[in-house]
């Protein structure tokens, strides 16, 4: 399978994205596949997000939901957006397959609010075409401040 | 010299530094309220993996990233 975490300038092709990760595994005799699709709401006068990743920290944290998943035979795929992404469209998609439905319904939540919480990633809206840090809706990283007074 | 890179939103360019441990960034940055303020919020990683504490050796060429407040998806 290839890389199960891919990155993409703009806007996410949500069908062929989740398509193919579909098709990649329906013969692998997992019985459950649930995916999560984010989508860029019409709120606060925004003309879209805008996002920028850190990818060597994004890998390392992927890389350890991927071996957490395995533990439970489990795979978790994701796909998120760099730079602009207009309103309406998709910015990020994760799924989730595993032998059983309760261990991918347990696991996409957990997933999506580590993601939240930990992957370096930043938002800003677009407003009159320029990017506004999300400062409000953004979250501290553990150990946040050690530079501070 | 390390190498200080500021991510995201904090919106800088890449600094060397003449310093022999994490905590001694505190003194580079002592004077700068601009930096300050993100500091206050900030994870920090060196060679990307991220820290929980200051009593970290830096060797030349070693890479501290500062991380604000993030929020994907």
């Amino acid at each position: 399978m290839d890389n199960l975490l891919k990155l993409y300038h703009g806007s996410l092709n949500v069908n062929s994205i989740v398509n193919h990760w579909y098709d990649s595994l329906h013969n692998e005799n997992f019985g459950a596949f649930i995916s999560f699709i984010g989508t860029v709401r019409n709120e606060n006068k925004i003309e879209g997000l805008s996002f920028d990743i850190y990818e060597p920290i994004l890998d390392s944290w992927f890389d350890k939901w991927q071996e957490k998943a395995k533990k439970q035979d489990a795979i978790v795929f994701m796909a998120h957006s760099i730079g602009d992404v207009p309103l309406h469209k998709s910015s990020y998609i994760s799924a989730v397959c595993s032998p059983k439905r309760k261990t991918a319904l347990k696991m996409i939540d957990e997933f999506v609010e580590d993601f939240k919480a930990s992957a370096p990633i930043w938002k800003y809206d677009i407003i009159d075409g320029k990017r506004i840090y999300a400062e409000d809706r953004s979250t501290a990283l553990p150990n946040s401040g050690l530079l501070g007074k | 010299m390390a190498i200080v890179e500021f991510l995201g939103p904090i919106n800088r360019e890449a600094i060397d530094v003449d310093i022999a441990n994490l905590c001694e960034l505190k003194e580079v940055f002592k004077d700068d309220k601009e930096i300050q303020k993100w500091l206050e919020h900030s994870a920090i990683a060196v060679n990307d993996t991220m820290v929980s504490h200051l009593n970290i050796p830096l060797l030349s060429k070693d890479k501290v990233s500062l991380l604000p407040p993030v929020c994907g998806g």
